[in-house]
């Protein structure tokens, strides 16, 4: 017989202690580790992003200089034709150099004037332009208008600028540092809210550059990737988990499907280059042959996240279904699927998610093009807004370093509101049983 | 081993089902073998036997449940009033409609009371308008002992209720849609005694209007319910007849032993 006396094993020995203290210590080590693992990636993740707020918030406000514009009718309207061709074609750079030499009369020589001009942004013409078209009555008046300065005088303004360098290390000159005090102590530069950050598309010039196209052309893109990918995806889940045989052939389809969801993405821009582009001949560049691309990539990650959910509910909901005398496809539609509806909602999201962050695919369909003009529909040119923020990454000009980091926190913040809606719609649909 | 017995001879009154020598597989395994038995209409049906004898293989049978199982092939012929219910012109949704299930563990369906009850009179178009189906409705929850009890809260969800009334509304969803014959499989054994004894109550209430055939695993149960007790084990059917001499003149020596608790 076996001794199963508990006295050497269980008693109070030393040995018993022992291994008691160390089974304590092996806990308290296993938490400290969970413990600073997750302390080492909240302090990264707090680095990251506290780098990229920091960088980027400048770009949400835009300077301005007041300037005294006589919108004279001799140069902009001589034969008062009054129409709008006219008017459109006017010169008013003419405009902005007379206010500018009225304001600072001590400049002279051709550099020293070209220099006081580079002062006000290259497209302030514009503006001027945009204002007479609204109102046509300012003509022959006199009026103090803001307008936007150029990126050194924003950046100065914004403190971004070494001031205690050389002189010809610098952007701005002496004289023209000189020029912006004089136009500190008039009160004639301000910073206000950049709402053209939005609005705008790209642009050459930072100060003007925005990513209202890049955000109409994501929009678009994902639109289509969404109004494709749902009903594809859920039919094709729904049919291999329910309807489909199990035999090899299901088997090798389910095998080949979870493996493209592992495929790198760039691979399907490659697809979407060879076949939408070459084959039908789908605009390049444009959000349609974005949003086919992208629709490829999701469709594995929402078959998959959608069979999942299928196949979470109880087999007993289908008995009682099929006993009541419910044919098959009234047990998928009128019971199964609306229990797995949170599941489904979920993986959609997440996958548009992961859709809305994708550069390289949409690279190589050529979405990377340098647009300005926002798109109008799914079959215009457009770029996307990781695409952008790519593009200004690249830029050398020092001010797009800030547009960067805020067109990354304007990603950010629809990612994490696409997340939220998940979850949301996630506990709101979520029936318990 | 293939020992048919002869069922034919025990039943007085109509026959409303009728089983000719079932056999199942399960992939290769045999889990039944050469089955023969007639039920009994309007009389309760009791099938005993140790666990894993196939009775539940064997009610499975009779609405063709065992088809959503890939794996499972059933040879030999199962007739519903005279008709073959595995040919081809037999549709499964109809038959299902016909002999109805109630399962081990109640299974309520996700939604209100009233939509538990509904869902079956909806799908099979049996009520034309809201007031009918109210009254289908209301009809089957007093036929199955819970109208009492929840007549006020027809909208809350089904999954609110207690054990022993869930498997009540499950029994008010299977006859919602007036089957003829009643399939249950091993209805009490997730219930409280008061539960069971509610529902054996409310058993011998349906045979009035229904053919029912039980499972169970509680042969006391099967004496107090039943009038007819077929005894499987390993696949077969040692015994069939009449409970009472089952119960107390058992013919076959596997069947005494089995009642007096020698095996089991």
């Amino acid at each position: 017989m076996t001794n199963f006396s508990s006295s050497s094993n269980w008693q109070d020995s030393e040995r018993s202690q022992k291994r008691i203290k160390q089974r304590y210590r092996a806990e308290m080590r296993f938490k400290i580790y969970g413990l600073t693992a997750v302390c080492i990636a909240l302090v990264m993740l707090g680095i990251l992003l506290s780098s990229i707020i920091s960088k980027g918030y400048p770009a949400f406000t835009s300077t301005e200089l007041a300037l005294e514009i006589h919108f004279d009718q001799k140069i902009l309207d001589p034969e008062n034709k009054n129409d709008y061709s006219t008017l459109y074609s006017a010169n008013y750079a003419k405009l902005l150099r007379q206010s500018l030499f009225t304001m600072f009369p001590e400049v002279a020589g051709r550099k020293d004037k070209k220099s006081l001009l580079k002062l006000i942004s290259s497209t302030a013409r514009f503006e001027l332009r945009e204002m007479v078209l609204k109102n046509r009555n300012i003509i022959g008046t006199k009026q103090t208008v803001w307008l936007t300065a150029d990126s050194d005088v924003d950046l100065f303004h914004k403190n971004q600028t070494h001031r205690d360098v050389n002189e010809n290390k610098r952007r701005l000159s002496n004289k023209q540092l000189k020029w912006i005090n004089t136009l500190y102590t008039k009160n004639a530069i301000r910073g206000v809210f950049n709402t053209s950050f939005f609005t705008n598309s790209d642009s050459r010039e930072p100060e003007v550059a925005g990513i209202g196209g890049a955000l109409m052309g994501s929009l678009f893109t994902l639109i289509i990737t969404l109004v494709l990918v749902f009903p594809i995806g859920v039919a094709t889940a729904i049919y291999l988990e329910e309807f489909a045989p199990k035999n090899r052939l299901t088997d090798f389809i389910e095998v080949n499907i979870n493996n493209l969801a592992a495929v790198p993405s760039i691979v399907f821009g490659l697809l979407g280059l060879a076949i939408f582009i070459q084959v039908f001949h789908l605009p390049r560049s444009a959000p349609i042959v974005g949003g086919l691309t992208l629709m490829l990539m999701t469709l594995p990650i929402i078959i998959i996240a959608t069979r999942a959910a299928l196949s979470a509910v109880p087999p007993s909901i289908r008995e009682a279904a099929y006993g009541v005398g419910a044919s098959k496809i009234q047990v998928v539609t009128h019971h199964v699927l609306p229990l797995g509806l949170p599941g489904i909602l979920t993986g959609t999201i997440v996958g548009m998610a992961q859709a809305l962050g994708e550069t390289a695919p949409l690279l190589m369909i050529g979405m990377v093009a340098f647009i300005v003009d926002t798109p109008g529909g799914p079959f215009d040119a457009a770029t996307a807004l990781p695409v952008q923020i790519f593009l200004w990454a690249d830029s050398p000009e020092r001010g797009f370093i800030e547009k960067t980091s805020a067109a990354i926190m304007v990603l950010l913040a629809f990612l994490i509101t696409m997340n939220a809606i998940a979850i949301y719609l996630r506990q709101k649909f979520e029936i318990r049983w | 081993m293939g020992q048919q017995v002869d069922n034919h001879i025990n039943i007085s009154g109509r026959i409303r089902m009728q089983a000719k020598n079932i056999d199942v597989f399960y992939g290769d395994k045999q889990a039944l073998n050469k089955i023969n038995l007639d039920i009994a209409a309007n009389q309760v049906t009791a099938l005993i036997g140790p666990s894993g004898c196939g009775k539940s293989t064997f009610l499975r049978c009779l609405n063709r449940m065992n088809d959503t199982i890939d794996s499972c092939k059933v040879k030999g012929d199962v007739t519903l009033d005279q008709r073959d219910i595995y040919s081809r012109d037999m549709d499964v949704v109809e038959l299902r409609a016909r002999v109805g299930m109630v399962f081990q563990k109640p299974n309520p369906f996700p939604k209100s009371i009233f939509d538990n009850v509904a869902y079956g009179p909806r799908i099979h178009g049996l009520a034309h308008n809201r007031q009918e189906l109210d009254k289908i409705v209301d009809l089957s929850l007093k036929r199955a002992g819970l109208y009492d009890e929840v007549s006020e809260r027809l909208n809350t969800p089904g999954t609110s209720l207690s054990g022993g009334q869930q498997q009540r509304l499950c029994i008010a969803r299977a006859i919602a849609i007036s089957p003829e014959v009643i399939l249950m499989d091993e209805p009490c054994s997730a219930l409280d005694p008061i539960a069971t004894a509610k529902v054996e109550e409310l058993i011998d209430e349906l045979k009035e209007h229904y053919t029912i055939v039980i499972v169970t695993h509680n042969m006391q149960q099967a004496a107090r319910v039943s009038q007819y007790t077929a005894f499987f084990h390993l696949g077969e059917i040692v015994e069939f007849g009449e409970t009472e001499k089952i119960f107390t003149n058992p013919a076959e020596k596997r069947t005494q032993d089995y009642i007096t608790g020698r095996f089991g």
